[in-house]
């Protein structure tokens, strides 16, 4: 009988923390793996429109930027509050946009530059004026894979 | 006998390891880049420009766009939701309708002969300078629904299987019969002043 009978006076024993530093490197490397780093701080205020017929992007590193919408609060006093154009990381000007696809282009490995595309970020409320000129400027530029950003709809 | 060595110890290294988790949930982001991909037509000079021959107006399907965020189709004023519908009657005229676009019998493999609309049937998409860009991409996207449906439909028909699931010399000869061509002009002031 004396085999079952418990011990007193003992103190449970503290749970093993050793692998604790194991699981969260787990979630570390799954979440290095799934997502991608912040390349630019947006100046503008972006709401994307909705649709259906979406397509995704597939090759991250082929892929520049454009990014439309009214600035910031905190840009609004220097840069007014119409709509304005973002290419990295500073307001730019319609006519810039040639100089930034050349840059961007010449950033690509050779074989890959035809395959280059422009994404067009741009907020829903804007008038499609600005949008037109970039498109012009783009087939200026010779970028004519383009895709207009939306998220998914129902 | 070498002596035994101390365990050292192990807690802090998960504090190290969630400051990492922390700092790498905070600068990264995990949003997929989707959209609508379009190809835009080559630059031409428009001193270059040289006079296209006329098209009939049967084979174009004009899609209008005002500075109210309007939409006129073929001349009548239409609400989004209905375009879809209108864009699949004009790609395919089951009713061989004159007002509706010309066909002609192609050969597309797979397929043997088959009525498609003629080369010069285009939709014409026109903006106003002052429509917003939501109701461009909502314009975009009920053209692009069309097409698709579209080819889902023909494939499911002929092959049983969805479109985008057909290799590619399928998808070539789903493509012939029914062509992305959306011709975009550009943006003049429609209505208003």
């Amino acid at each position: 009988m004396s085999k079952f009978r418990k011990s007193d006076n003992k103190e449970t024993p503290a749970i093993s923390t050793a692998s604790l530093p194991d699981i969260v490197f787990m979630l570390l490397f799954f979440i290095m793996v799934s997502t991608t780093m912040r390349e630019t701080t947006m100046k503008v205020r972006v709401s994307l429109p909705e649709a259906t017929e979406i397509s995704k992007l597939e090759k991250k590193s082929l892929v520049s930027y454009i990014y439309v919408g009214p600035p910031q609060q905190q840009f609004v006093s220097q840069m007014g509050s119409e709509p304005r154009i973002q290419l990295n990381d500073d307001f730019k000007d319609v006519k810039d946009i040639i100089d930034y696809v050349e840059s961007e282009r010449q950033s690509l490995e050779e074989q890959e530059q035809k395959q280059m595309i422009v994404s067009l970020k741009v907020d829903e409320y804007t008038k499609m004026g600005i949008v037109t000129d970039i498109k012009q400027e783009l087939r200026k530029a010779a970028a004519l894979h383009i895709n207009y950003s939306t998220k998914k709809g129902k | 006998m070498p002596k035994k060595l101390p365990e050292y110890n192990a807690s802090s290294l998960a504090d190290i390891a969630f400051m990492l988790l922390m700092f790498f949930l905070v600068v990264t982001t995990m949003d997929v880049d989707s959209g609508l991909e379009r190809r835009l037509p080559q630059w031409i000079d428009p001193e270059d420009i040289e006079d296209t021959p006329p098209i009939k107006e049967r084979n174009v399907f004009v899609v209008l766009v005002d500075r109210n965020n309007r939409l006129m189709v073929e001349g009548e004023l239409t609400r989004v939701e209905d375009l879809k519908d209108k864009t699949k009657e004009f790609l395919t005229n089951p009713a061989n309708d004159v007002n509706l676009p010309e066909k002609e019998v192609k050969e597309i493999p797979f397929f043997g002969p088959y009525e498609v609309l003629t080369k010069s049937s285009v939709i014409s998409l026109q903006n106003d300078v002052g429509t917003t860009y939501g109701t461009y991409i909502a314009v975009q996207n009920e053209l692009l629904a069309a097409i698709n449906e579209l080819r889902d439909d023909l494939s499911k028909k002929k092959f049983g299987k969805a479109f985008n699931d057909l290799n590619s010399d399928q998808q070539d000869a789903v493509k012939e019969i029914y062509p992305q061509k959306i011709s975009e002009a550009e943006p003049r002031k429609i209505g208003g002043r």
